[in-house]
């Protein structure tokens, strides 16, 4: 007597490859999850209460990165800056601008202006600007090239991965001091490398570390 | 049965992010907690910040001019006062090009003969449309920035056109001060 149909040997191959490679398969995609844009947050653009533009304010017209984010060479944060400061220029220029309006209200009437965290790091996370800064990792290293974004994307992945590319062998990424506070990434060939990591006494000695990251 | 519901529970329980979003307020950050939404506290009255003797001690003072004094300023002078100012002093910053009103030049006869505490003093509190940068430049470096002001006007000399010394001095043309 027959009881399994022919088909029944095809299910039962199925059922074994599902059984055997689903775990892997089920791996691999959450492992391409939690790398894709999706997750990390890279490239993208939150909604800001005033489409602040960095590129109009750093390449256009100069200004400098520490005018606003003053704490960046001394402390572990860069800083938003204070209301403040975008009324320096804008209690005299665009006063009447709808766009502004926003500014000039918090200023008035001491409310916060909600700015929206464009990078964000884990809270077991203790990044500091001050020492990236101090040792010749640029602005732009990290944040891209501001001077091109007319509003503010993250431009880099922030995740442990790629933190730790940069602390296997930081070479590649560190900059001329004249380079550092530059809207735009500087090229740089080969050859500087070796001369910027003895400049900022730099190696990769201990900076995989756990406790350079994690407290 | 048992195994797999616990296979479960440690897969979810991956979902979790105690770790990731602390019950910490970190920098900035938002809280109902307050009426205003913010975690920051606004300080009591009367509080004296952490440095803040240091900082008056500092103000009250001026440093000894160095070369290393004049560079600091020099670079603080490029990142706070340039905008508006110039790169040297002139008047014809960027956001002035840009509308802002334009400042007195350091190059001017009145700001030369002022004294090194007027430029202090502007710096702190702030001098018409300027507004005061006291909580972005810390005493020293304003110090530091009143040593470049001194530079910028030593490099641009007046002297008289009937002065010998002005046979020393290369010319661009016509218009010197």
């Amino acid at each position: 007597m027959q009881i399994f149909r022919a088909s029944a040997d095809t299910m039962l191959r199925l059922g074994l490859a599902v059984v055997l490679l689903g775990p892997f398969c089920a791996a691999a995609f959450g492992m391409v999850v939690v790398r894709s844009n999706y997750m990390t947050g890279e490239n993208q653009t939150p909604i800001q209460p005033v489409p602040f533009s960095h590129a109009h304010h750093t390449a256009e017209i100069g200004i400098d990165c520490r005018y606003c984010h003053t704490g960046v060479e001394k402390s572990a944060r860069a800083g938003i800056p204070p209301t403040k400061t975008c009324m320096t220029c804008h209690s005299q220029l665009w006063t009447n601008a709808e766009m502004l309006a926003p500014v000039r209200d918090s200023f008035v009437n001491g409310t916060r202006l909600n700015w929206v965290a464009v990078n964000t790091l884990p809270d077991y996370v203790y990044f500091d600007h001050s020492i990236h800064v101090a040792k010749g990792v640029a602005c732009t290293t990290c944040h891209g090239a501001v001077g091109n974004m007319k509003l503010t994307r993250q431009a880099a992945p922030l995740n442990m991965g790629w933190c730790l590319e940069c602390h296997r062998s930081p070479g590649g990424n560190l900059s001329p001091p004249s380079a550092i506070f530059s809207p735009f990434p500087q090229e740089k060939d080969s050859a500087e490398i070796e001369a910027l990591l003895s400049h900022y006494h730099v190696s990769n000695a201990g900076l995989t570390d756990c406790s350079v990251c994690h407290r | 049965m048992k195994a797999r519901a616990l296979l479960l529970l440690i897969a979810l329980s991956a979902c979790r992010e105690d770790m990731e979003q602390q019950r910490k307020f970190s920098y900035l950050e938002p809280s109902t907690l307050w009426a205003d939404g913010t975690s920051a506290r606004p300080s009591v009255e009367g509080t004296v910040a952490r440095g803040a003797v240091k900082a008056a001690e500092e103000a009250a003072a001026p440093p000894p001019v160095t070369a290393d004094l004049v560079a600091l300023g020099r670079e603080r002078f490029d990142i706070f006062c340039s905008v508006c100012h110039g790169l040297t002093g002139e008047g014809d910053g960027r956001v002035v090009q840009r509308g802002f009103p334009s400042p007195p030049s350091y190059l001017s006869a009145r700001l030369r003969a002022a004294p090194a505490q007027h430029f202090f003093d502007v710096m702190t509190h702030g001098y018409g449309v300027m507004y005061p940068y006291a909580d972005r430049v810390p005493p020293q470096e304003r110090w530091a920035i009143v040593a470049y002001i001194r530079a910028l006007q030593a490099a641009t000399p007046v002297i008289a056109a009937e002065s010998p010394a002005r046979s020393a001095v290369p010319t661009g043309g016509d218009d010197d001060r």
